[in-house]
């Protein structure tokens, strides 16, 4: 355990010390700034479009750290050659992989503690009231979400070539799933067999990271939702995001490492 | 050492070039029709006439909105939401709407639909209703559809129902009498024929200015202009033309001129689709006319979308 939280404290280290972080934290923040200036009807009070605004950039953001921190991960520790003496010490490749995902993911994780501070900040300013309970319902589905881009982009970054083709494929095949993945079974069923099975088939093995998106209960003051639900939700997040971990763990054990 | 005046001459040759090919196409830029930079709004520079595609959107954002996020996509039935319930709720425009607004999901098809529905809005409510908050006295949570509006509105300033639906909320829920006119004028400025927003220009002088002869004047131009322009259709805009009509009747009649009323009154039972209670008022006001006794107070100006 120890191997694993070193190597995950190193990629914590990397995310803090480049600069897409702060980039993307200050244009957030410029953007959000900016569009509360705009004087609508001269009424002070409006701000569920703000917070529509903010939480699509948190989103946008959070998938790039995520995406692009997991697929460099491997495939820079190769280029620059450092990943014999890695592993010429007491670390496994299991090891380095599963610190490769902690330390993605908790480095996603204190991103979106900051991105969500704001975000709690600026609608308190305009809603004078905190509804802490449903952003952190919020942050803490996204977190869990995100657990299987990085999983996913991982198993990317061992299969495919360049980090960049990984990180364009990921972010294709989570965009896919967050704006189509709710509408498959609904497409299924008015195809003709057997593109109905096929599609039917795919909506029940790609993961419904849609379900962890509750922006739209957020923006609008519903009531969080029931956590044994949210419960039942990170499950089957982490079920997923395990596999991919399998998968990755399968692929690189039979990896040539030069 | 290779000399350097040759080089020199021709960047001097080609920074002439540039001079005057510059002082050229700038004289034919200032008088080009596709020119943007004259115009003040920023959406219009950057994307010249192609914004109005996105107007529609906006517009059908603002009414997702009004449903607190609980809204058809693409996939689903839309028949419920063909108009968009601000716009038939603040009664500027008619309805087409059928089938169940609050089932259009229908009944879960398999365990992940059931189960995502736990993490989206699955309630049908209206904002001016309350909204998520379920609070029926709150309805000014309606301004929250405004931004929305305002940017269709920007995106596309000859969509006249964006000026009428927001002028709607704008005067009612939110008691903002002098943005909703102030969002009418430049409604009429962009659409000067506009009979839509000319009437509810005139409901906004009746009903919160209380100046009458004004709102008289707006409502005769309207009807003016829906006569030029929807007349002589094969399938005009009855809705509005009943609106206007109905409400220079009854305006007519409060103020005793009875003969002016009944003219409206008969052009409001032409276009009716309740002839018989239109009737109704016409017989009354024949009836007061044929009375020897001063006239009772008329009562009040109807709210739209009652209209018989």
């Amino acid at each position: 355990m120890n191997n694993i939280l070193a190597v995950a404290s190193v990629v914590i280290k990397e995310l803090y010390r480049r600069k897409d972080f702060y980039v993307l934290y200050i244009l957030t923040v410029l953007i959000c700034l900016i569009m509360a200036s705009v004087n609508l009807f001269h009424d002070v009070h409006i701000v569920r479009y703000l917070k529509e605004i903010c939480l699509l950039f948190i989103w946008i953001c959070s998938l790039i750290i995520a995406i692009t921190t997991a697929a460099r991960q491997i495939p820079s520790e190769r280029e620059n050659r450092t990943l014999f003496p890695l592993l010429a010490k007491p670390l496994s490749r299991t090891q380095l992989l599963l610190g490769k995902f902690l330390g993605c993911w908790l480095a996603c994780g204190l991103a979106l503690i900051c991105f969500y501070l704001f975000f709690g900040a600026l609608a308190a300013s305009r809603e004078h009231h905190w509804p802490l309970l449903n952003y952190l319902q919020a942050g803490l589905l996204h977190w869990v979400m995100l657990a299987v881009v990085i999983a996913f982009t991982l198993l990317g970054s061992l299969v495919f070539a360049a980090p960049s083709s990984n990180a364009t494929i990921s972010f294709v095949f989570v965009a896919f799933i967050l704006v189509l993945g709710r509408h498959l079974n609904k497409v299924a069923l008015q195809l003709p067999e057997p593109r109905r099975s096929i599609l039917y088939g795919l909506y029940y093995c790609i993961p419904h990271l849609e379900l962890f998106d509750v922006r739209d209960l957020i923006i609008h003051n519903w009531p969080p939702v029931a956590w044994p639900v949210c419960g039942v939700a990170a499950l089957y997040a982490l079920a997923y995001a395990s596999a991919l971990l399998i998968g990755a763990y399968l692929v690189f054990r039979r990896k040539a490492i030069n | 050492m290779r000399s350097t005046k040759l080089p020199l001459l021709i960047l001097l040759g080609l920074l002439v070039l540039c001079f005057g090919l510059a002082a050229w196409l700038d004289l034919w830029f200032q008088t080009w029709q596709g020119n943007r930079t004259q115009s003040a709004h920023v959406l219009s520079v950057l994307m010249g006439d192609s914004r109005r595609m996105f107007a529609n959107h906006f517009f059908v954002k603002a009414d997702a909105y009004f449903h607190s996020g609980f809204y058809p996509t693409v996939f689903d039935n839309r028949e419920a939401f063909r108009t968009p319930h601000m716009a038939e709720d603040s009664g500027t425009v008619g309805g087409r709407n059928q089938g169940d607004e609050k089932g259009f999901l229908g009944k879960p098809r398999d365990w992940i639909d059931a189960f995502s529905r736990q993490f989206f809005p699955a309630r049908h409510t209206h904002l001016d209703e309350g909204g998520a908050s379920g609070d029926l006295g709150d309805s000014s949570q309606v301004r929250e559809i405004m931004p929305w509006l305002r940017l269709s509105a920007e995106l596309n300033p000859n969509d006249i129902r964006t000026y009428t639906v927001a002028a709607y909320w704008l005067r009612e829920r939110m008691g903002k009498v002098a943005e909703a006119e102030q969002f009418l004028r430049e409604g009429l400025r962009e659409n000067p024929d506009s009979y839509e927003i000319m009437y509810e220009l005139g409901r906004v002088y009746s009903e919160n200015r209380n100046d009458q002869a004004r709102a008289r004047n707006l409502w005769e131009a309207a009807l003016r202009q829906w006569q030029r322009q929807e007349a002589p259709k094969s399938d005009p805009d009855k809705f509005l033309f009943i609106q206007i009509a109905s409400h220079l009747a009854l305006f007519e009649e409060k103020q005793g001129h009875y003969p002016q009323a009944l003219a409206y009154m008969e052009l409001w039972k032409a276009r009716s689709p309740g002839p018989d209670a239109v009737q109704k008022f016409i017989d009354d006001i024949r009836h007061k006319m044929a009375s020897p006794a001063p006239a009772p107070a008329a009562p009040p100006l109807q709210p739209p979308g009652q209209a018989p």
